[in-house]
């Protein structure tokens, strides 16, 4: 088989070197060496250590929280994106450039701002705690964090997928006898699907190694709000470096397995585009 | 079935700017294909949309053999639209494009499935239900929306530049096609087009539009052979336009007179619209050097030639021979020619131009 094309722009080789370089720096040699390091323990210690009642909480907290926080940014993000698209209103500009604001603001001042607001005395704590939810210093707070720092990622790989949709083909759809409803689930669906699976994903990654922001709101108590990178910072501090590269290894095996299950779940449905 | 539109008013943007759409009448006769023609923003398009209910009129009706389908939304009108750009679903097969429609109506599977079957083979694509509208080219694509339009067995089939989109060698074979189809389907069609050729090509029925009004509407001879202003003898068939002024009943054009609109007076400046093959050149024979055009330049298309000649008035003209005729003549660009008007027709001149 033919791996090789020529195309227009010379330099397959240099530009395959040079990028093969790049990632191998850059990504497999520190993630390999965290690897060697953690498989310094030995196979019984190595369970022991990932698998103590701690580190399980903080894993089920972390994998939890940020697959709520990444759906919820899937269908809030698909709408923000259909309204920034479809409408014309005064203000769109200035809500279309607060959707990135979570991309650049420090995530330690969004964990400082969350606090602030949904804390017992805050002005949504204050509210919420009489009827009896509290969000500050509760798992609900580590979820809250975590859609926080998702939203722009749904919103920005949508947006362009739903710009190129031709009206025609909602035309022709309405023509056919659809309702706007099963024009919307059966053609613009299928069709933004591909890129809310991306924005999703990229969302859930963003979530699983977030520590600025979830630090403040989450309280850190172990084995009710304590996060997975908490975990391990924690461990570091204690000079338990091996118990922290394990920890940290499991969250790498465990955030690619899901990542490529998303980028098959993608391929999939977007096999017409071929 | 009949579809009759009547004093249908659309207007875009402000009630005060023009209409696209100003008071349009006229009658698609069933089982007839009729063309909506006209320069682009002549607001054909427009009509079509405001029969499939696409966009609303601000005045008039829409009756649809015989019922009036104004106040319905498109869903409940029951026609197959076709669209310049296809407006194929790009993430469902061919097989499930076609079935959408009757998938949103809940017809029994094997039905869907059969008459899918069915529709493939009559647009020729039997072997492409499983592939998707990416894998096909131009043409095969438009073949799939026109099934998917048939699809819901509609009243009547509304084309929008069905063809505007395709080279156009594919372009005059999907319009021998449509005419095929046409024939063995027998639904009442309208299609829009800007292409003149198309319209007097397909249709029985020629409604020609000009800024939002109807021009004039007929066979495609009639509006060819005896167009009602000066627009249509324009749009239609490229005609050289002469200007004359009446004397004695008589418009001169060329070195021969035709007859002028009845009722102008002496002296009225009129327009002819003469038709390239109703001009015919032959040698001087001892006409005034002074009423002789010039041969310009000779352009040879297959077994005919355009002559390009100038007259003494000024105008250019073109004149339409087979290349037989002109052999015979052995003429060379240069000579002096004379021009004789076989056939035109004349309007006394407007100045709104």
């Amino acid at each position: 088989m033919r791996w090789k094309t020529r195309g227009v722009l010379p330099g397959f080789g240099l530009s395959l070197g040079y990028t093969l370089f790049y990632v191998g720096l850059l990504v497999v040699l520190p993630l390999s060496a965290m690897v060697i390091k953690a498989s310094s323990l030995g196979p019984s210690e190595l369970w022991t250590k990932v698998s103590d009642e701690r580190a399980l909480a903080a894993y089920r907290l972390s994998f939890g929280s940020a697959l709520v926080g990444s759906l919820v940014n899937a269908v809030f993000g698909v709408l923000v994106a259909w309204v920034l698209v479809r409408y014309r209103f005064p203000g769109r500009g200035l809500v279309d450039a607060l959707v990135d604001l979570p991309f650049a603001l420090p995530t330690a001042v969004a964990g400082i701002a969350l606090t602030t607001v949904y804390a017992e005395h805050g002005v949504l704590g204050q509210q919420l705690a009489k009827i009896g939810v509290k969000v500050a210093f509760t798992p609900l707070g580590v979820t809250m964090a975590l859609t926080f720092i998702g939203i722009p990622f749904v919103v920005r790989t949508v947006q362009p997928v739903l710009e190129e949709i031709d009206p025609d083909v909602e035309e022709a759809a309405a023509v056919l006898g659809a309702t706007r409803f099963q024009t919307f689930r059966r053609v613009i669906f299928p069709s933004i699907l591909p890129a809310t699976l991306t924005g999703f994903a990229l969302a859930f990654a963003r979530a699983l190694g977030e520590y600025g922001s979830v630090v403040f709101i989450s309280g850190n108590m172990p084995m009710r709000t304590e996060i997975t990178p908490l975990l391990i910072v924690t461990k570091l501090e204690q000079y338990d470096y091996a118990g922290a590269t394990a920890i940290a290894a499991v969250m790498l095996m465990a955030s690619f397995s899901l990542l490529l299950l998303v980028n098959l779940l993608e391929r999939w449905a977007r096999r017409a585009e071929a | 079935m009949t579809v009759r539109v009547e004093n249908l008013v659309k207007r875009f943007g402000n009630a005060g700017g023009p209409a696209a759409v100003a008071e349009v009448s006229f009658e698609a006769r069933p089982q007839a294909i009729t063309t909506l023609l006209g320069p682009s923003g002549s607001g054909k398009s427009t009509l079509l949309r405001l029969i499939a209910g696409l966009e609303t009129p601000d005045a008039g009706r829409v009756l649809i053999d015989g019922k009036d389908v104004s106040a319905l939304s498109p869903q409940h009108r029951n026609v197959g639209f076709v669209f310049q750009s296809y407006a194929l679903f790009k993430h469902m097969t061919v097989a499930d494009n076609i079935a959408f429609g009757m998938k949103i109506r809940r017809l029994p599977k094997a039905q869907t499935k059969a008459r899918v079957a069915e529709l493939l083979e009559l647009v020729q694509l039997p072997e492409y239900g499983a592939r998707f509208p990416s894998q096909l080219s131009g043409g095969q694509r438009q073949r799939v929306a026109l099934a998917r339009a048939l699809a819901i067995e509609p009243k009547v089939l509304l084309l929008d530049e069905p063809f505007g989109a395709l080279d156009t060698q594919v372009r005059v074979e999907l319009r021998e096609w449509l005419v095929t189809l046409h024939e063995r389907t027998g639904i009442t069609t309208l299609l829009v087009t800007h292409d003149q050729e198309e319209a007097l090509e397909l249709s029985q029925h020629v409604v020609l539009l000009n800024q939002g009004r109807v021009a004039q509407a007929g066979s495609p001879h009639d509006l060819y052979d005896h167009p009602a202003d000066e627009f249509v003898a324009s749009f239609l068939g490229g005609a050289n336009v002469m200007k004359s002024r009446v004397s004695d009943g008589e418009a001169k054009l060329g070195t021969k007179s035709v007859p002028a609109p009845s009722g102008a007076r002496d002296g009225t400046p009129v327009q002819a619209f003469v038709r390239p093959h109703n001009i015919r050149v032959r040698r001087p024979d001892g006409e005034d050097p002074a009423e002789l055009g010039k041969i310009e330049r000779l352009t040879r298309v297959g077994g005919y030639v355009k002559v390009y000649v100038s007259l003494p008035s000024g105008e250019s003209i073109v004149v339409l021979t087979s290349k037989t005729d002109l052999d015979a003549l052995g003429v060379e660009p240069g000579d002096p020619v004379a021009v004789e008007v076989v056939d035109a027709k004349v309007f006394v001149q407007s100045y709104s131009i």
